[in-house]
């Protein structure tokens, strides 16, 4: 059940495949037009975004810096609210630690709560080699738990799905995991709400393990916090008899009161609402009430690697809102599959190839994903520079050399020189003009750049000659009459049909 | 007032029309303009591509050939914006100083010249694109409009969806092809159905790639930059 983004294609062919869909195409825009409306209300209503946006982003780095305090003091105050810390350094340890954790309840089936950790380290699939059935009881994972897909977005993973395809899925497939769903179910939202309703009740009700993992952990509390809109991960959190969160290292914040900030920013960032309906928080075991045994595994899995690096680090302060996503361009429409991870959109092309590293196809195409707009940097509510690691993830990626980048790598050079020398560069300019009826403005055989937009003609001159010819020494001052009107070759920018 | 043009490498080699235009304006506003002809590229390409150390030489080039000026104008938000936001950290001292003088056309006529009525005539209905580095890496703001409302004979028609990206991106546009063109048709899309006969922007290299798009697709639409609707006068059209 559900994929894996093994072997995916590099971006710009996985996201070409995506724009020759139109349902998809259509399902996005949609949704993230709506959602970054609704977004840009919500965050206009506080005055004190800015200093908010600020806080965050210094309880972050803060908290960053001092990891490894934090982390020990978490794991004294987890245990001494009577849980157990496991440690795990990459995906594979996180996943036979939390297999163990649930044969050792005898159990083989789980209950879960949305988590992108366990998602990034693979856990369900892990899970299923050893026999365990995991079930997503979040309704947009359900949905592409059922239809054995991919998740596409970081709140939403089933947002390149339309309400006909949700109805379709449920009918067809709901049957074989549980409580089917009606043979009559409609596509309206309310009654594919109850068909998941009722099919995730008879799992709740069932699960003796549950599994989660959170959005924050507080350090001097031992707390830990999940935000949800549907309630469906405090029943996993409350009903099991045992309780497993698997939870990225960076997820730290010092103290109780820093949850202040986040909580203000994170709903309004990711689904505009001034606040999440359920926030649930939990804090090692307590007789009587909630799960008997709670275990905490603290996954690495690239976080330190991705820590040592003085610019990319930045990416760990995100608090996975979205915001981002949702604003993108591209992402609007290469898709979220397009990124090969689960983590897609503006972070996902920051955040995947520091903590998997540039080594495959996809995530080196990864950081050049984005025409560097800057419409992600301006809604994170952590302020994470993505353009700039970007950049700075380029470098890493040319530095390589690698496929196509050496002779990308000589081209830049020669330019570079050319650049240097301007004489150079203004004799290039006058070839390039002489011969500028030769430009054809189609180049046979599909060059990128030609295939969907035709090339600018050239100028008769360029404007260094122009500036020599009008305003140079000799003639400061006086524009040549004859010249007066020449506008440089005013050359076509795709005039059309207009003259 | 005397400024240097920093013409940009595209502006030099593509269009030459937009530095001359820039001329012209400035020139017609009271500005006394020089062209220092050692200058060459800014480096953004080089810069935003990954090729960090490629770019050093550029900055000191266009650093050494803008000493002494106290105004720097270049006809181009992005190229403005990899001096002011890129330079101080790959150029040091001098480079930090260029940054802190260099004006994108549209800010230099608003807060320094102090206009935002030009004195330009165009006869045309245009919508108006604001590119992302001058749109976010420089907050432009509403110069750019303030100006073109203040032309006489204009009729500006607000653009739905203004401030999503055209999809170039430099090295995007060819390294994305794909994306980038979808960007740019859904750009022209919403562009065309103001019932404009204009795009104007403030950056070459984005018109470009939405001049590429709407002369591949016929469209009653041409891209022009905004520099040449403020150079035309009644006496001078600009076309
Ligand atoms: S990078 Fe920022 S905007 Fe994107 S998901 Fe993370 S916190 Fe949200």
């Amino acid at each position: 059940m559900s994929g894996t983004y093994l072997g995916m294609p590099a971006f710009p062919v996985a996201a070409k495949a995506a724009l020759g869909n139109e349902t998809l195409r259509g399902n996005l825009r949609h949704a993230t037009h709506t959602i970054r409306d609704k977004r840009a209300k919500a965050v206009a209503e506080l005055d004190d975004w800015a200093l908010l946006r600020e806080a965050g982003k210094q309880i972050k780095d803060h908290t960053l810096r001092h990891l490894d305090r934090y982390l020990v003091q978490l794991e004294e105050s987890v245990t001494a609210a009577g849980g157990v810390v496991h440690w795990a350094g990459d995906a594979a340890e996180a996943n036979r630690i939390v297999a163990e954790l649930v044969k050792a309840t005898g159990e083989t089936e789980v209950v879960k709560v949305k988590s992108m950790a366990t998602q990034e380290i693979g856990l369900n699939e892990a899970l299923e080699a050893e026999g365990i059935s995991a079930y997503e009881t979040d309704l947009a994972e359900l949905i592409v738990q059922l239809g054995d897909d991919l998740p596409s977005h970081i709140l939403v993973p089933a947002i390149h799905r339309n309400r006909g395809e949700i109805r379709d899925i449920f009918r067809d497939r709901m049957g074989a995991w549980g409580r089917a769903a009606p043979e009559d179910l409609s596509d309206v939202p309310a009654d594919l709400a109850e068909a998941a309703r009722l099919h995730l009740r008879e799992k709740f009700l069932r699960a003796k393990v549950g599994i989660s993992g959170a959005n924050f952990m507080v350090a001097e509390t031992g707390t830990l916090v999940v935000v949800e809109s549907e309630g469906n991960g405090r029943m996993c959190l409350t009903l099991p008899e045992t309780l497993i969160s698997v939870v990225g290292i960076e997820k730290i914040v010092p103290s109780w009161q820093d949850l202040e900030v986040f909580l203000q920013t994170l709903p309004r960032s990711s689904t505009a609402e001034r606040m999440n309906p359920y926030t649930s928080m939990w804090t090692g075991t307590t007789d009587g009430d909630g799960p008997s045994a709670f275990h905490l595994v603290l996954v690495d899995n690239g976080r330190t690697d991705t820590l040592a690096d003085e610019v990319g680090r930045q990416a760990l302060r995100c608090i996975r809102c979205s915001a981002c996503l949702n604003v993108c361009p591209v992402y609007e429409r290469a898709g979220g599959h397009a990124y090969g991870s689960v983590y897609p959109g503006p972070i996902g092309a920051i955040l995947s190839p520091q903590l998997r590293g540039i080594g495959s196809e996809v995530d080196a195409s990864l950081p050049y994903a984005s025409s560097l707009c800057g419409a992600c940097y301006e809604v994170c509510p952590v302020a994470i520079d993505i353009p700039e690691v970007l950049v700075h993830l380029r470098e890493r990626i040319a530095d390589r050399g690698g496929k196509g980048h050496r002779l990308e790598k000589a081209a830049i050079k020669a330019s570079g020189w050319v650049f240097d020398h301007p004489k150079v560069l203004a004799a290039g300019e006058r070839a390039a003009s002489l011969t500028r009826k030769l430009h054809p403005s189609r180049v046979p055989g599909g060059a990128a750049w030609t295939d969907s937009r035709d090339l600018p003609e050239l100028p008769a001159a360029p404007f260094r000659d122009w500036w020599k010819k009008n305003r140079g020494e000799k003639n400061r001052g006086e524009e040549n009459r004859g010249e007066k009107n020449d506008q440089g070759g005013k050359n076509n920018r795709g005039e059309g049909t207009a003259t | 007032m005397r400024a240097a043009l920093f013409v940009t490498c595209v502006n030099d080699a593509v269009y030459p029309s937009t530095g001359i235009a820039t001329v012209r304006l400035l020139e017609r506003l009271g500005v006394e303009v020089d062209f220092p002809e050692a200058q060459s590229c800014c480096g953004q390409p080089q810069f935003n591509t990954g090729y960090r150390r490629e770019t050093e030489p550029l900055v000191r080039r266009t650093t050494q050939a803008f000493e002494g000026y106290e105004y720097v104008v270049t006809p181009s938000g992005s190229c403005a914006a990899m001096v002011r936001r890129h330079y101080p950290e790959i150029g040091g001292a001098d480079a930090a100083a260029l940054a802190s003088r260099t004006y994108e056309l549209t800010e230099f006529l608003v807060d320094v010249v102090g206009v935002t009525d030009v004195g330009a005539y165009f006869p045309h209905v245009v919508t108006y694109h604001p590119s992302c580095h001058g749109l976010r890496m420089l907050g432009l703001g509403e110069r750019p409009r303030k100006l073109l409302e203040a032309v006489r004979g204009l009729e500006l028609r607000e653009l739905p969806g203004a401030e999503e990206c055209c999809g170039f991106g430099g090295t995007f546009a060819v390294k994305n092809s794909d994306v980038s063109a979808a960007m740019g048709q859904d750009k022209v899309r919403s562009a065309v159905s103001t019932g404009a006969d204009v795009l104007c922007g403030a950056d070459n290299s984005c018109l470009m790639h939405i001049g590429g798009i709407l002369s591949r697709e016929d469209a009653p639409m041409r891209a022009l930059h905004l520099a040449e609707i403020l150079a035309s006068t009644e006496e001078e059209p600009w076309s």
